[in-house]
Protein backbone atom coordinates (compact mmCIF):
# COMPACT_ATOMS: atom_id res chain seq x y z
CA UNK A 1 0.00 0.00 0.00
CA UNK A 2 2.56 2.51 1.04
CA UNK A 3 4.60 1.47 -1.79
CA UNK A 4 2.12 2.99 -4.32
CA UNK A 5 1.83 6.06 -2.34
CA UNK A 6 3.65 9.05 -3.81
CA UNK A 7 4.92 11.35 -0.82
CA UNK A 8 7.21 13.27 -2.51
CA UNK A 9 6.95 17.29 -3.74
CA UNK A 10 8.59 19.62 -5.59
CA UNK A 11 9.46 23.08 -4.59
CA UNK A 12 10.87 25.35 -7.91
CA UNK A 13 12.78 22.78 -9.58
CA UNK A 14 13.46 21.25 -6.30
CA UNK A 15 12.26 17.54 -5.74
CA UNK A 16 12.14 16.22 -2.41
CA UNK A 17 10.91 12.17 -1.28
CA UNK A 18 9.03 14.02 1.69
CA UNK A 19 7.11 17.17 2.02
CA UNK A 20 8.37 17.24 5.56
CA UNK A 21 10.90 19.70 6.59
CA UNK A 22 12.75 21.53 9.69
CA UNK A 23 11.76 25.40 9.56
CA UNK A 24 14.83 27.72 10.03
CA UNK A 25 15.57 28.98 13.64
CA UNK A 26 14.42 25.81 15.22
CA UNK A 27 16.99 23.13 13.95
CA UNK A 28 20.20 25.41 13.98
CA UNK A 29 22.44 23.82 11.19
CA UNK A 30 20.71 20.41 11.52
CA UNK A 31 23.88 18.56 13.24
CA UNK A 32 22.13 18.80 16.86
CA UNK A 33 19.36 16.76 15.86
CA UNK A 34 21.26 14.18 13.74
CA UNK A 35 21.83 11.72 17.22
CA UNK A 36 17.90 11.69 17.15
CA UNK A 37 17.23 10.36 13.54
CA UNK A 38 19.09 10.50 10.08
CA UNK A 39 18.38 13.95 8.43
CA UNK A 40 18.48 12.23 5.11
CA UNK A 41 15.32 11.06 6.24
CA UNK A 42 13.40 13.74 6.08
CA UNK A 43 11.99 16.33 3.92
CA UNK A 44 14.99 18.73 4.10
CA UNK A 45 16.76 20.27 6.57
CA UNK A 46 15.94 24.57 6.51
CA UNK A 47 18.92 26.19 8.30
CA UNK A 48 19.15 28.97 11.00
CA UNK A 49 18.60 32.24 9.02
CA UNK A 50 22.25 33.30 8.03
CA UNK A 51 23.67 36.64 7.92
CA UNK A 52 26.44 38.27 6.38
CA UNK A 53 28.53 39.00 9.12
CA UNK A 54 28.92 37.06 12.35
CA UNK A 55 26.34 38.55 15.15
CA UNK A 56 25.40 37.51 19.03
CA UNK A 57 21.89 38.13 18.89
CA UNK A 58 19.87 39.46 21.65
CA UNK A 59 20.43 39.80 25.54
CA UNK A 60 18.82 37.22 27.45
CA UNK A 61 15.89 36.78 28.70
CA UNK A 62 15.65 35.51 25.33
CA UNK A 63 12.48 33.16 25.83
CA UNK A 64 8.83 33.06 27.58
CA UNK A 65 6.97 30.21 27.52
CA UNK A 66 3.13 31.55 26.32
CA UNK A 67 -0.02 29.28 26.54
CA UNK A 68 0.46 26.79 23.93
CA UNK A 69 3.25 28.43 22.41
CA UNK A 70 6.39 30.57 23.14
CA UNK A 71 8.10 33.77 22.36
CA UNK A 72 11.48 34.15 21.44
CA UNK A 73 14.02 36.93 20.85
CA UNK A 74 16.63 35.38 19.53
CA UNK A 75 18.55 38.38 17.18
CA UNK A 76 19.85 36.05 14.23
CA UNK A 77 23.30 34.63 16.52
CA UNK A 78 25.00 33.09 13.68
CA UNK A 79 28.46 32.71 12.34
CA UNK A 80 27.83 34.82 9.02
CA UNK A 81 27.69 33.23 5.53
CA UNK A 82 31.19 32.68 5.09
CA UNK A 83 31.98 30.11 8.51
CA UNK A 84 28.46 28.93 7.49
CA UNK A 85 29.32 27.82 4.39
CA UNK A 86 32.99 26.76 5.41
CA UNK A 87 31.96 24.06 8.35
CA UNK A 88 28.07 23.74 8.25
CA UNK A 89 26.77 22.84 4.80
CA UNK A 90 29.72 20.08 3.78
CA UNK A 91 28.92 18.91 7.02
CA UNK A 92 25.29 18.43 6.10
CA UNK A 93 25.58 17.26 2.14
CA UNK A 94 28.64 14.70 3.62
CA UNK A 95 25.11 13.47 5.89
CA UNK A 96 23.38 13.03 2.64
CA UNK A 97 20.76 16.10 4.16
CA UNK A 98 18.76 17.96 1.90
CA UNK A 99 19.59 21.64 2.37
CA UNK A 100 17.45 24.71 2.01
CA UNK A 101 19.66 27.73 3.19
CA UNK A 102 17.87 30.83 4.60
CA UNK A 103 19.25 34.37 4.57
CA UNK A 104 18.62 37.26 5.72
CA UNK A 105 19.85 41.04 5.52
CA UNK A 106 19.67 43.96 6.99
CA UNK A 107 19.35 46.07 3.42
CA UNK A 108 18.48 45.19 -0.48
CA UNK A 109 21.98 44.85 -1.39
CA UNK A 110 22.90 42.51 1.42
CA UNK A 111 20.28 40.21 0.27
CA UNK A 112 22.00 39.84 -2.78
CA UNK A 113 25.43 39.75 -1.52
CA UNK A 114 24.39 36.67 0.51
CA UNK A 115 22.63 35.32 -2.71
CA UNK A 116 26.04 35.40 -4.68
CA UNK A 117 27.83 33.15 -1.81
CA UNK A 118 25.15 30.88 -2.45
CA UNK A 119 25.64 30.76 -5.98
CA UNK A 120 28.58 29.06 -6.17
CA UNK A 121 27.83 26.63 -3.46
CA UNK A 122 27.19 23.02 -4.84
CA UNK A 123 24.68 20.74 -3.70
CA UNK A 124 22.06 23.08 -2.03
CA UNK A 125 18.34 22.09 -2.72
CA UNK A 126 16.79 25.73 -2.28
CA UNK A 127 17.46 29.34 -1.06
CA UNK A 128 14.73 30.29 1.49
CA UNK A 129 14.41 34.14 1.85
CA UNK A 130 13.97 35.60 5.54
CA UNK A 131 12.51 38.82 4.74
CA UNK A 132 11.37 39.36 8.59
CA UNK A 133 14.30 41.95 8.77
CA UNK A 134 14.60 45.76 9.57
CA UNK A 135 15.72 47.22 6.60
CA UNK A 136 17.97 49.67 8.13
CA UNK A 137 18.07 51.59 5.69
CA UNK A 138 14.37 53.01 6.00
CA UNK A 139 13.59 53.82 9.18
CA UNK A 140 14.12 49.92 10.30
CA UNK A 141 10.64 49.03 8.51
CA UNK A 142 10.78 45.66 7.85
CA UNK A 143 10.90 44.25 4.42
CA UNK A 144 7.87 41.73 5.02
CA UNK A 145 5.78 44.62 5.85
CA UNK A 146 6.13 46.64 2.55
CA UNK A 147 5.67 44.87 -1.12
CA UNK A 148 8.15 47.58 -2.41
CA UNK A 149 10.74 46.44 -0.69
CA UNK A 150 9.95 42.64 -0.59
CA UNK A 151 10.00 42.57 -3.97
CA UNK A 152 12.85 44.72 -4.41
CA UNK A 153 14.97 42.05 -2.30
CA UNK A 154 13.66 38.93 -4.14
CA UNK A 155 14.51 41.00 -7.51
CA UNK A 156 18.16 41.27 -6.13
CA UNK A 157 18.42 37.79 -5.40
CA UNK A 158 16.75 36.38 -8.08
CA UNK A 159 19.07 38.58 -10.53
CA UNK A 160 22.11 37.28 -8.57
CA UNK A 161 21.11 33.85 -8.28
CA UNK A 162 19.66 33.10 -11.74
CA UNK A 163 17.83 30.65 -12.69
CA UNK A 164 18.93 27.65 -11.30
CA UNK A 165 18.39 27.36 -7.15
CA UNK A 166 14.54 27.55 -6.20
CA UNK A 167 14.31 31.03 -4.13
CA UNK A 168 11.38 30.63 -1.63
CA UNK A 169 10.77 33.86 0.18
CA UNK A 170 9.31 33.59 3.69
CA UNK A 171 6.51 35.93 4.64
CA UNK A 172 5.17 37.68 7.83
CA UNK A 173 1.89 37.51 9.15
CA UNK A 174 1.85 41.02 10.74
CA UNK A 175 0.90 42.43 7.73
CA UNK A 176 -2.93 43.98 6.44
CA UNK A 177 -2.87 41.79 3.30
CA UNK A 178 -0.27 38.93 2.93
CA UNK A 179 -1.80 38.07 -0.30
CA UNK A 180 -0.49 41.87 -1.34
CA UNK A 181 2.75 40.76 -0.16
CA UNK A 182 2.48 37.15 -1.61
CA UNK A 183 2.14 38.97 -4.85
CA UNK A 184 5.15 41.25 -4.76
CA UNK A 185 7.60 38.53 -4.19
CA UNK A 186 6.04 36.21 -6.78
CA UNK A 187 6.52 39.15 -9.25
CA UNK A 188 10.17 39.36 -8.48
CA UNK A 189 10.46 35.56 -9.18
CA UNK A 190 9.85 33.95 -6.06
CA UNK A 191 9.73 30.50 -6.76
CA UNK A 192 7.77 29.30 -3.35
CA UNK A 193 5.96 31.22 -0.60
CA UNK A 194 7.15 30.09 3.45
CA UNK A 195 4.12 30.93 5.33
CA UNK A 196 4.23 31.87 8.50
CA UNK A 197 6.75 33.43 10.23
CA UNK A 198 6.31 34.20 13.51
CA UNK A 199 4.00 36.96 14.89
CA UNK A 200 5.43 39.46 17.07
CA UNK A 201 4.34 39.54 20.81
CA UNK A 202 5.43 40.93 24.44
CA UNK A 203 5.02 39.21 27.63
CA UNK A 204 5.68 41.30 30.70
CA UNK A 205 7.21 39.93 33.85
CA UNK A 206 4.84 40.98 36.64
CA UNK A 207 7.44 40.48 39.34
CA UNK A 208 9.81 43.29 37.51
CA UNK A 209 7.19 44.66 35.85
CA UNK A 210 9.33 45.39 32.86
CA UNK A 211 9.21 43.65 29.38
CA UNK A 212 10.46 39.59 30.37
CA UNK A 213 12.90 39.27 27.03
CA UNK A 214 15.85 41.44 26.80
CA UNK A 215 15.09 42.63 23.32
CA UNK A 216 11.26 43.28 24.61
CA UNK A 217 9.31 42.16 21.70
CA UNK A 218 9.68 38.14 20.55
CA UNK A 219 8.29 35.90 17.94
CA UNK A 220 5.38 33.97 18.79
CA UNK A 221 5.32 30.57 17.96
CA UNK A 222 3.67 27.03 18.40
CA UNK A 223 -0.09 25.69 18.14
CA UNK A 224 -1.42 29.48 19.33
CA UNK A 225 -0.38 30.15 16.03
CA UNK A 226 -1.25 27.67 13.98
CA UNK A 227 -5.08 28.88 12.67
CA UNK A 228 -3.31 32.18 11.48
CA UNK A 229 -1.17 30.10 9.34
CA UNK A 230 -3.36 27.70 7.97
CA UNK A 231 -5.49 30.83 7.19
CA UNK A 232 -2.31 32.93 5.23
CA UNK A 233 -1.80 29.67 3.34
CA UNK A 234 -5.95 29.08 2.62
CA UNK A 235 -5.81 32.62 0.95
CA UNK A 236 -2.16 32.77 -0.67
CA UNK A 237 -2.67 29.63 -2.12
CA UNK A 238 -6.36 30.53 -3.33
CA UNK A 239 -4.82 33.69 -4.71
CA UNK A 240 -1.85 31.76 -6.32
CA UNK A 241 -2.63 28.03 -6.96
CA UNK A 242 0.11 27.60 -9.23
CA UNK A 243 3.18 28.72 -6.20
CA UNK A 244 4.56 26.22 -4.10
CA UNK A 245 3.54 27.02 -0.39
CA UNK A 246 6.11 25.61 2.29
CA UNK A 247 3.21 25.63 5.21
CA UNK A 248 4.43 26.41 9.09
CA UNK A 249 3.49 27.72 12.20
CA UNK A 250 2.77 25.37 15.75
CA UNK A 251 2.16 21.82 13.45
CA UNK A 252 3.41 19.21 15.98
CA UNK A 253 1.03 16.08 14.40
CA UNK A 254 0.63 14.72 11.16
CA UNK A 255 -3.17 15.77 11.58
CA UNK A 256 -1.97 19.40 11.72
CA UNK A 257 0.27 19.00 8.70
CA UNK A 258 -2.86 17.62 7.04
CA UNK A 259 -4.28 20.79 7.65
CA UNK A 260 -1.90 22.98 6.10
CA UNK A 261 -1.95 20.56 2.84
CA UNK A 262 -5.29 20.69 2.21
CA UNK A 263 -5.29 24.34 2.74
CA UNK A 264 -2.81 24.40 0.08
CA UNK A 265 0.72 23.38 1.33
CA UNK A 266 2.82 21.58 -0.86
CA UNK A 267 5.40 21.07 1.75
CA UNK A 268 5.47 21.43 5.94
CA UNK A 269 8.16 22.44 8.32
CA UNK A 270 8.05 21.47 11.89
CA UNK A 271 9.41 24.11 14.27
CA UNK A 272 8.68 24.72 17.49
CA UNK A 273 7.73 21.58 18.31
CA UNK A 274 11.19 20.30 17.77
CA UNK A 275 11.85 21.94 21.15
CA UNK A 276 9.81 20.20 22.83
CA UNK A 277 10.31 16.68 20.83
CA UNK A 278 13.90 16.03 19.21
CA UNK A 279 11.56 13.70 17.08
CA UNK A 280 9.06 15.41 16.32
CA UNK A 281 9.83 15.97 12.02
CA UNK A 282 10.00 12.18 11.98
CA UNK A 283 6.69 11.83 14.23
CA UNK A 284 5.05 14.24 11.67
CA UNK A 285 6.08 12.46 8.82
CA UNK A 286 5.12 9.03 9.48
CA UNK A 287 1.49 10.59 10.79
CA UNK A 288 1.47 12.29 7.80
CA UNK A 289 1.90 9.38 5.32
CA UNK A 290 -0.54 7.38 7.34
CA UNK A 291 -3.66 10.10 7.28
CA UNK A 292 -3.06 10.22 3.69
CA UNK A 293 -3.30 7.22 2.99
CA UNK A 294 -6.25 6.22 5.07
CA UNK A 295 -7.98 8.89 3.34
CA UNK A 296 -8.00 7.09 0.07
CA UNK A 297 -5.15 10.32 -1.46
CA UNK A 298 -2.60 8.19 -3.80
CA UNK A 299 -0.08 11.12 -3.60
CA UNK A 300 0.80 14.26 -1.78
CA UNK A 301 0.12 16.12 -4.73
CA UNK A 302 -3.71 15.61 -4.59
CA UNK A 303 -4.11 16.65 -1.43
CA UNK A 304 -2.93 20.18 -1.50
CA UNK A 305 -5.05 22.74 -1.62
CA UNK A 306 -8.51 19.37 -1.18
CA UNK A 307 -10.05 22.24 1.01
CA UNK A 308 -10.49 24.31 -2.06
CA UNK A 309 -12.60 22.58 -3.71
CA UNK A 310 -16.25 22.84 -4.04
CA UNK A 311 -18.15 20.13 -2.44
CA UNK A 312 -19.51 18.34 -5.42
CA UNK A 313 -15.71 17.61 -6.75
CA UNK A 314 -14.62 16.13 -3.46
CA UNK A 315 -16.53 12.85 -4.57
CA UNK A 316 -14.14 12.12 -7.24
CA UNK A 317 -10.48 13.79 -6.18
CA UNK A 318 -9.01 10.91 -8.02
CA UNK A 319 -9.04 12.83 -11.12
CA UNK A 320 -7.26 15.97 -9.93
CA UNK B 1 27.60 10.46 13.73
CA UNK B 2 27.86 14.05 15.58
CA UNK B 3 29.48 14.57 18.93
CA UNK B 4 26.41 16.98 20.03
CA UNK B 5 23.62 15.25 22.37
CA UNK B 6 26.47 11.92 21.76
CA UNK B 7 24.59 9.83 24.10
CA UNK B 8 21.13 11.38 23.96
CA UNK B 9 17.95 8.99 24.20
CA UNK B 10 14.30 9.75 24.06
CA UNK B 11 12.55 6.96 26.31
CA UNK B 12 8.75 6.22 28.05
CA UNK B 13 10.62 6.53 31.78
CA UNK B 14 8.51 5.25 34.47
CA UNK B 15 8.22 6.96 38.21
CA UNK B 16 9.22 3.82 40.95
CA UNK B 17 8.58 6.44 43.89
CA UNK B 18 7.52 10.07 44.28
CA UNK B 19 8.78 11.39 48.04
CA UNK B 20 8.27 14.68 49.36
CA UNK B 21 11.79 15.87 51.28
CA UNK B 22 11.50 19.25 52.70
CA UNK B 23 10.58 21.88 50.42
CA UNK B 24 11.61 19.40 47.23
CA UNK B 25 10.51 15.98 45.38
CA UNK B 26 12.41 13.38 45.19
CA UNK B 27 11.72 11.47 42.27
CA UNK B 28 13.05 7.72 41.28
CA UNK B 29 12.83 6.91 37.84
CA UNK B 30 13.21 4.27 36.42
CA UNK B 31 14.99 4.21 32.97
CA UNK B 32 16.68 1.66 31.95
CA UNK B 33 20.28 1.22 30.36
CA UNK B 34 20.73 5.06 29.25
CA UNK B 35 22.52 4.93 33.09
CA UNK B 36 25.43 3.53 31.75
CA UNK B 37 25.59 7.10 29.85
CA UNK B 38 24.79 9.62 32.35
CA UNK B 39 27.54 11.40 34.37
CA UNK B 40 27.11 14.37 37.38
CA UNK B 41 26.30 17.46 35.31
CA UNK B 42 24.64 15.61 33.02
CA UNK B 43 20.57 16.92 32.85
CA UNK B 44 17.20 15.08 31.89
CA UNK B 45 14.41 16.88 29.61
CA UNK B 46 11.04 15.88 30.43
CA UNK B 47 7.41 16.99 28.70
CA UNK B 48 5.06 17.88 31.22
CA UNK B 49 1.36 18.06 31.01
CA UNK B 50 0.54 15.34 29.26
CA UNK B 51 -0.65 14.84 25.50
CA UNK B 52 -2.63 18.03 24.72
CA UNK B 53 -1.09 20.74 27.17
CA UNK B 54 -0.37 24.00 26.07
CA UNK B 55 3.24 23.84 28.17
CA UNK B 56 4.74 22.93 24.90
CA UNK B 57 8.55 23.26 25.99
CA UNK B 58 10.58 20.05 28.37
CA UNK B 59 11.61 21.35 31.54
CA UNK B 60 15.18 20.14 32.29
CA UNK B 61 16.32 18.79 35.42
CA UNK B 62 19.81 17.80 36.65
CA UNK B 63 20.30 14.12 37.31
CA UNK B 64 21.03 13.98 40.87
CA UNK B 65 22.47 10.51 40.54
CA UNK B 66 21.44 7.46 38.69
CA UNK B 67 22.18 3.85 39.83
CA UNK B 68 22.45 0.38 37.59
CA UNK B 69 19.93 -1.49 39.95
CA UNK B 70 16.46 -2.32 39.08
CA UNK B 71 17.65 -2.20 35.45
CA UNK B 72 18.62 1.21 35.46
CA UNK B 73 17.35 3.90 37.96
CA UNK B 74 17.74 7.68 37.75
CA UNK B 75 17.09 10.29 40.73
CA UNK B 76 16.01 13.84 40.06
CA UNK B 77 15.48 16.54 43.05
CA UNK B 78 12.23 18.50 42.02
CA UNK B 79 11.40 21.63 43.14
CA UNK B 80 7.44 22.42 42.56
CA UNK B 81 8.17 26.31 41.43
CA UNK B 82 6.23 26.52 38.00
CA UNK B 83 3.56 25.09 36.09
CA UNK B 84 5.93 22.13 34.59
CA UNK B 85 7.71 21.37 37.95
CA UNK B 86 4.42 20.85 39.77
CA UNK B 87 2.83 18.66 37.19
CA UNK B 88 5.59 16.73 37.46
CA UNK B 89 5.90 16.57 41.39
CA UNK B 90 2.76 15.52 41.10
CA UNK B 91 2.85 12.50 39.36
CA UNK B 92 2.43 9.17 41.24
CA UNK B 93 4.02 5.84 41.16
CA UNK B 94 4.10 3.93 37.33
CA UNK B 95 3.10 7.36 35.88
CA UNK B 96 5.01 7.11 31.98
CA UNK B 97 7.40 10.12 31.48
CA UNK B 98 8.59 11.39 28.08
CA UNK B 99 12.41 11.92 28.69
CA UNK B 100 15.46 12.82 26.94
CA UNK B 101 18.68 12.03 28.69
CA UNK B 102 21.59 12.72 29.19
CA UNK B 103 22.18 15.57 27.46
CA UNK B 104 24.25 18.86 28.38
CA UNK B 105 28.17 18.45 29.09
CA UNK B 106 29.32 16.87 32.57
CA UNK B 107 31.77 17.94 35.46
CA UNK B 108 35.08 16.77 34.49
CA UNK B 109 37.04 14.46 37.12
CA UNK B 110 40.34 14.87 37.34
CA UNK B 111 42.70 12.01 36.39
CA UNK B 112 44.82 12.56 40.34
CA UNK B 113 43.89 12.77 43.99
CA UNK B 114 42.67 16.23 44.51
CA UNK B 115 41.34 18.05 46.82
CA UNK B 116 37.92 19.25 45.71
CA UNK B 117 35.27 21.20 47.62
CA UNK B 118 31.89 20.88 46.61
CA UNK B 119 29.66 24.15 46.73
CA UNK B 120 25.46 23.26 46.45
CA UNK B 121 22.72 26.22 46.90
CA UNK B 122 19.09 25.00 47.30
CA UNK B 123 18.81 21.93 45.78
CA UNK B 124 21.81 22.70 43.60
CA UNK B 125 23.32 20.41 45.61
CA UNK B 126 21.32 17.39 44.15
CA UNK B 127 23.68 16.19 41.62
CA UNK B 128 26.91 16.67 43.55
CA UNK B 129 26.27 13.93 46.07
CA UNK B 130 26.86 11.54 42.92
CA UNK B 131 29.78 13.70 41.89
CA UNK B 132 31.42 13.29 45.43
CA UNK B 133 31.00 9.47 44.94
CA UNK B 134 32.70 9.66 41.82
CA UNK B 135 35.39 11.83 43.02
CA UNK B 136 35.80 9.60 46.49
CA UNK B 137 36.82 6.69 44.39
CA UNK B 138 39.17 8.41 42.51
CA UNK B 139 41.05 9.11 45.61
CA UNK B 140 40.24 12.36 46.11
CA UNK B 141 39.13 14.79 49.89
CA UNK B 142 35.72 15.83 49.01
CA UNK B 143 33.81 18.41 51.00
CA UNK B 144 31.00 20.12 50.75
CA UNK B 145 29.41 23.21 51.76
CA UNK B 146 25.47 24.09 51.12
CA UNK B 147 23.63 27.15 51.72
CA UNK B 148 19.96 28.50 51.56
CA UNK B 149 17.76 31.16 52.43
CA UNK B 150 16.48 28.86 54.85
CA UNK B 151 16.35 25.48 56.31
CA UNK B 152 13.57 23.23 54.34
CA UNK B 153 15.50 24.89 51.25
CA UNK B 154 18.54 22.70 52.51
CA UNK B 155 18.89 19.32 50.49
CA UNK B 156 20.91 17.33 52.19
CA UNK B 157 19.80 13.68 52.35
CA UNK B 158 21.29 11.56 54.68
CA UNK B 159 23.08 9.12 52.66
CA UNK B 160 24.73 11.56 50.76
CA UNK B 161 26.30 13.03 53.43
CA UNK B 162 28.51 9.86 53.96
CA UNK B 163 29.91 10.31 50.82
CA UNK B 164 31.65 13.39 51.77
CA UNK B 165 34.59 14.54 54.17
CA UNK B 166 32.88 17.27 55.47
CA UNK B 167 29.43 18.99 55.01
CA UNK B 168 28.83 22.63 56.35
CA UNK B 169 25.55 24.01 55.95
CA UNK B 170 25.03 27.65 55.74
CA UNK B 171 21.56 29.56 55.82
CA UNK B 172 20.46 33.28 55.78
CA UNK B 173 18.36 33.26 58.35
CA UNK B 174 20.19 30.66 60.33
CA UNK B 175 17.51 28.33 61.31
CA UNK B 176 20.38 25.38 60.55
CA UNK B 177 24.00 25.62 60.38
CA UNK B 178 25.66 28.67 60.37
CA UNK B 179 23.66 32.07 60.21
CA UNK B 180 25.65 33.05 56.45
CA UNK B 181 26.20 32.77 52.84
CA UNK B 182 28.13 29.11 51.29
CA UNK B 183 30.80 32.19 49.88
CA UNK B 184 31.26 33.28 53.58
CA UNK B 185 34.38 30.73 54.49
CA UNK B 186 35.45 30.47 50.80
CA UNK B 187 38.18 32.50 50.81
CA UNK B 188 40.12 31.33 53.95
CA UNK B 189 39.69 27.81 52.66
CA UNK B 190 41.42 28.73 49.36
CA UNK B 191 44.32 30.51 51.04
CA UNK B 192 44.57 27.76 53.62
CA UNK B 193 45.49 25.51 50.56
CA UNK B 194 42.55 23.12 51.65
CA UNK B 195 41.10 23.33 47.54
CA UNK B 196 42.62 22.40 44.25
CA UNK B 197 39.29 22.33 42.29
CA UNK B 198 35.97 24.17 42.98
CA UNK B 199 32.16 21.98 41.92
CA UNK B 200 29.48 23.94 42.03
CA UNK B 201 25.82 24.20 41.58
CA UNK B 202 22.99 26.80 42.30
CA UNK B 203 21.48 29.88 41.32
CA UNK B 204 23.71 32.53 39.35
CA UNK B 205 24.42 34.97 41.83
CA UNK B 206 25.90 32.43 43.54
CA UNK B 207 27.85 30.83 40.80
CA UNK B 208 29.13 34.45 39.67
CA UNK B 209 30.27 35.10 43.48
CA UNK B 210 32.13 31.85 43.29
CA UNK B 211 33.81 32.74 40.76
CA UNK B 212 34.87 36.34 41.70
CA UNK B 213 36.83 34.80 44.86
CA UNK B 214 38.08 32.12 42.84
CA UNK B 215 39.51 34.03 40.27
CA UNK B 216 42.15 35.23 42.49
CA UNK B 217 44.27 31.47 42.81
CA UNK B 218 44.77 29.10 40.84
CA UNK B 219 41.69 26.65 42.37
CA UNK B 220 39.87 25.72 39.31
CA UNK B 221 36.25 26.28 39.40
CA UNK B 222 33.87 24.11 37.30
CA UNK B 223 30.17 25.40 38.18
CA UNK B 224 27.03 23.94 36.57
CA UNK B 225 24.67 27.13 35.39
CA UNK B 226 21.30 27.52 35.15
CA UNK B 227 19.62 29.50 31.90
CA UNK B 228 16.10 29.30 31.00
CA UNK B 229 16.39 27.05 27.95
CA UNK B 230 13.25 25.65 25.02
CA UNK B 231 14.83 22.61 23.48
CA UNK B 232 18.09 21.32 25.61
CA UNK B 233 19.53 19.96 22.63
CA UNK B 234 21.42 23.21 21.05
CA UNK B 235 19.06 24.18 18.55
CA UNK B 236 16.98 26.85 20.01
CA UNK B 237 19.79 29.62 20.89
CA UNK B 238 17.24 30.84 24.21
CA UNK B 239 20.11 29.92 26.92
CA UNK B 240 23.26 31.54 25.95
CA UNK B 241 25.62 33.05 28.10
CA UNK B 242 28.80 35.44 27.56
CA UNK B 243 31.92 33.15 27.61
CA UNK B 244 35.97 34.05 26.90
CA UNK B 245 36.74 31.65 24.34
CA UNK B 246 40.46 30.50 24.07
CA UNK B 247 41.34 33.05 21.21
CA UNK B 248 40.22 35.70 24.14
CA UNK B 249 37.20 36.48 21.96
CA UNK B 250 33.91 36.95 23.37
CA UNK B 251 30.82 34.47 22.09
CA UNK B 252 27.56 33.74 23.73
CA UNK B 253 27.57 30.22 24.28
CA UNK B 254 24.81 27.32 24.85
CA UNK B 255 24.55 26.26 28.08
CA UNK B 256 22.48 23.19 27.15
CA UNK B 257 25.56 21.88 24.93
CA UNK B 258 28.54 23.58 25.83
CA UNK B 259 27.37 23.49 29.24
CA UNK B 260 25.64 23.22 32.10
CA UNK B 261 29.32 22.82 33.62
CA UNK B 262 31.47 25.81 31.92
CA UNK B 263 35.26 27.26 33.43
CA UNK B 264 33.49 29.54 36.29
CA UNK B 265 36.66 31.92 35.06
CA UNK B 266 35.34 32.01 31.17
CA UNK B 267 31.95 33.04 31.99
CA UNK B 268 31.53 36.57 31.47
CA UNK B 269 29.57 37.02 34.53
CA UNK B 270 28.73 41.13 34.43
CA UNK B 271 27.69 40.60 31.28
CA UNK B 272 25.07 38.22 31.62
CA UNK B 273 21.80 39.83 30.05
CA UNK B 274 23.80 41.96 27.67
CA UNK B 275 25.59 41.51 24.58
CA UNK B 276 29.44 41.80 25.32
CA UNK B 277 30.52 44.77 22.74
CA UNK B 278 26.98 46.84 22.45
CA UNK B 279 25.51 49.09 25.36
CA UNK B 280 23.44 47.96 27.46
Amino acid sequence: MTIDFDFSTTLGNAWFPTPIFTASGCASSGRELAQFFPLASIGAVVTKSVMLKARMGRPTPRMAETPSGMLNSIGLQGPGIEAFLANDIPWLLENKARVIVSIAGETIEEYAVLARHLRSVPGLSAVEVNISCPNVKNRGMVFACDPDASHAVIDGVRRTLGGDLPIIVKLSPDVTDIVGIARAVVGAGADGLALINTLLGMVINTETMRPHLGGKTGGLSGPAIRPVAVRAIYQVHQAFPKVPILGMGGVRSGRDALEMVLAGASGVSVGTATFGNPTAVIAVQNELQHLLISKGFSSLRQAVGFAHRSDDLKESHDEY
Amino acid sequence: MSQINRYAEQMTATVLSNKRVGQYHQILLGVGQVVRHCRPGNFAAISVGGENSSLILRRAFAISRVSDRADGTMELIVAPHGAGSRWLCAQGENAPLDMVAPLGTPFGIPTTSVQALLIGGGYGSAPLFGLAEVLKSRGCRVDMILGASTASKIYAPLEGKRSVNSLKIYTEDGSTGIMGKVTDPLEQLISDGQVDVIYSCGPMGMLSAISSIAQNSDVVHQCAVEESMACGIGVCMTCVLPVRSDDESLAMVRSCIDGPVMDGSRVQWHLVGQIPGSTP
